[in-house]
């Protein structure tokens, strides 16, 4: 009956947003006077599987077919639907993210469950099994309540805080039969930046918009980002202008973040850029116009030209820095 | 070989949300209603080019919605498109809605299903994955570049921080979005087409939904921006620091 959680690794090391999933799942474990199961398919060390008790976990299910290092997605639900199976869970619980949105829906099929895309709170159980999530891109939210006897959630990333505490989890192998069908998608090449923080997952994220003037300008954003530690993202004319890579462009054609932090240099903030980034906790805006959009939607703003307020800005955060080691 | 293309209505980007009956419904007077964007930029495009270049013999357009839904569905065959199919039904559930496409997608056999990355009023990203459960076959998400060549499809598409190449045979269903396809607006020759494209209106197979929307909700006011001089970055660490407990 445990509450079962599907993990991401990156080669090996599991994801953050992973460990925010064991946490959520552990939160809802709680409730319903269950524990948690983690499953991880590939190869993932015993010691980073244990840790996943840190947050929650009573136990580990391993699938160590190294095959599943790749995305299968229907491999990856054949193994989600094992261990759903084996441990009798009527709640599993997986993420809003690429890989998530590939895998789960299967999953919620083959069971005949009802899918929540998105969730940003943990489910009520008062009026059945209802959870928020966003909509509208950010413009509404939506209560939805699940009406099936299991539940599958994907959690939206950065929605809930870590809090990491003493815990480790036991680790059983679990053996799948996948069929021929499972990998029928053939991974032919791989292009990734390596050794980054992805952008779905940072905590801090500083973006640039067409007001940087062009490539050139982009050291001073990095230069923020690097003193912040923060990841950088952009608006859809720069990536289309491929002053930066398409990965980074963020709003309602790009990529959804919800950062603690969201610094926005020389972007107008129209409302499709917003559609992507409104979820972010704290805004900031730097714009020359004070009449931009983005200002009615930040928290703090600075009105001026970019290219003096972000050094500036970079050697401020480099004072702090040192003075708070 | 056959195309389908899932094309979902929604309310434009700008409109502004207003609820109604104590928050359990969304007001749609004075929405403008739009092709989601994914579908008709993307999805429907690639299919077009896919035929203009010879690989696609027909491509037929799929929505699932009431009789309300018919000019944004006309809009896409004016776009282009042999013939479109018209779901009788409303749903909000994405397995219902991945149900009814996927019956009538069985009955019709396609080879390719393409559909947008999600649907810009309910932000899901689910039903292309559904729909290929339903269907027993592969399904490729956030594709940036699709190629057939006799029944293998090589699709690009975005994984984080990055993009990867795949490969799989067909029948498979694909979600689009930006680089997929070339832009392009419909022209008065399409329009004028598309009012004598068939349009075939079926009733939905009946299954039951899996989940409900009980309410809405509009996310709380701004508090409104506090500026800080430019000339004092000091003072927005510290805020950010002290206040926002962000840094
Ligand atoms: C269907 C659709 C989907 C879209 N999807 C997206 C999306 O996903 N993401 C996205 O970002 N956009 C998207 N757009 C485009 C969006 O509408 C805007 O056009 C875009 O966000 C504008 O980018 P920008 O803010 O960088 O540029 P601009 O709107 O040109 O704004 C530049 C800003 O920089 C400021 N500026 C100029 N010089 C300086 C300086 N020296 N210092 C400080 N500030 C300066 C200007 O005051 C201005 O506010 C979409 C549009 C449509 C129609
Ligand atoms: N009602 C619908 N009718 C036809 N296709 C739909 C419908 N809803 C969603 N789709 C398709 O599924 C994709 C993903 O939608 P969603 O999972 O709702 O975000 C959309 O881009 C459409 O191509």
């Amino acid at each position: 009956m445990s509450v079962l959680v599907l993990v991401e690794h990156t080669e090996g090391n599991v994801k953050k947003k992973s460990f925010e999933a064991v946490q959520y799942a552990a939160g809802i474990a709680k409730a319903q006077g269950t524990s948690v199961t983690a499953l991880v398919l590939g190869t993932v060390a015993d010691a980073e599987m244990a840790a996943l008790g840190q947050y929650g976990a009573q136990k580990v299910l391993h699938v160590t077919d190294a095959r599943l290092n790749e995305l299968h997605a229907r491999a990856y639900a054949s193994a989600v639907i094992a261990a759903a199976q084996k441990d009798g869970s009527k709640v599993i619980i997986t993420l809003h993210d690429i890989n998530g949105r590939a895998v789960t829906p299967r999953v919620a099929v083959k069971l005949k469950a009802g899918l929540v895309a998105g969730a940003l709170s943990y489910p009520d159980t008062a009026k059945g099994f209802v959870i928020k999530k966003a909509v509208f891109s950010g413009k509404a939210f939506a209560y939805l309540n699940i009406t099936s006897d299991i539940k599958v959630v994907m959690l939206m990333p950065n929605t809930f805080q870590l809090q990491q505490a003493d815990g480790s989890a036991t680790i059983e192998k679990l053996d799948v039969t996948f069929g021929d069908k499972d990998f029928g998608v053939k991974v032919k090449e791989v292009n990734k930046v390596k050794g980054e923080v992805p952008l779905s997952e940072a905590e801090l994220v500083v973006s640039g918009g067409r007001g940087m003037k062009g490539p050139e300008n982009w050291g001073l954003i990095e230069d923020l980002a690097k003193e912040l530690g923060a990841a950088t993202a952009c608006s859809r004319p720069v990536a289309d202008a491929h002053w930066r890579p398409h990965h980074e462009h963020v709003g309602q054609t790009g990529g959804t973040i919800r950062p603690n932090l969201y610094i926005a240099v020389g972007i107008s903030g129209a409302i499709q850029h917003l559609a992507g980034v409104n979820g972010s906790k704290t805004i900031v805006v730097i714009n020359k116009d004070p009449e931009a959009p983005f200002f009615k939607a930040g928290n703090y703003g600075v009105i001026g030209d970019a290219m003096e307020i972000l050094p500036r800005l970079t050697a401020a955060v480099k004072k702090f820095k040192e003075s708070h080691k | 070989m056959k195309i389908l293309v899932c094309i979902s209505q929604v309310p434009d980007t700008s409109t502004k949300i207003i609820l109604k009956d104590n928050d359990t419904a969304i007001n749609s007077q004075g929405t403008t209603w739009v092709i989601n964007p994914y579908d008709e930029w993307y999805a429907l495009i690639r299919a077009l080019e896919l035929k203009e270049a010879g690989t696609a013999t027909d491509v037929h357009l799929i929505t699932v919605g009431k009789a309300d839904v018919e000019p944004v569905i006309r809009k896409a065959l004016a776009l282009g498109g042999d013939e479109a199919v018209r779901i009788d039904a409303e749903s909000n559930d994405p397995y219902q809605t991945a149900h009814y496409i996927a019956e009538y997608a069985k009955s019709a056999g396609y080879d390719l299903v393409l559909c947008g990355k999600e649907s810009i009023d309910y932000n899901n990203g689910t039903a292309g994955t559904m729909l290929a459960e339903l269907l027993d076959v592969d399904y490729i998400g956030f594709a940036t570049n699709i190629q057939i060549d006799g029944t293998t499809a090589t699709v690009k598409r975005e994984i984080e921080g990055g993009e990867e190449t795949d490969t799989c045979s067909l029948p498979v269903v694909i979600s689009c979005q930006k680089g997929v396809a070339e832009a392009r607006i419909p022209n008065m020759r399409g329009i004028m087409a598309a009012r004598t494209r068939p349009l075939k209106v079926l009733a939905p197979t009946a299954v039951d939904a899996v989940t409900a929307i009980l309410s809405y909700e509009l996310p709380p006011a701004k508090a409104g921006i506090k500026l800080v001089s430019p000339d004092d970055m000091d003072a927005l660490v510290e805020l950010l620091h002290n206040e926002a407990k962000v840094i």
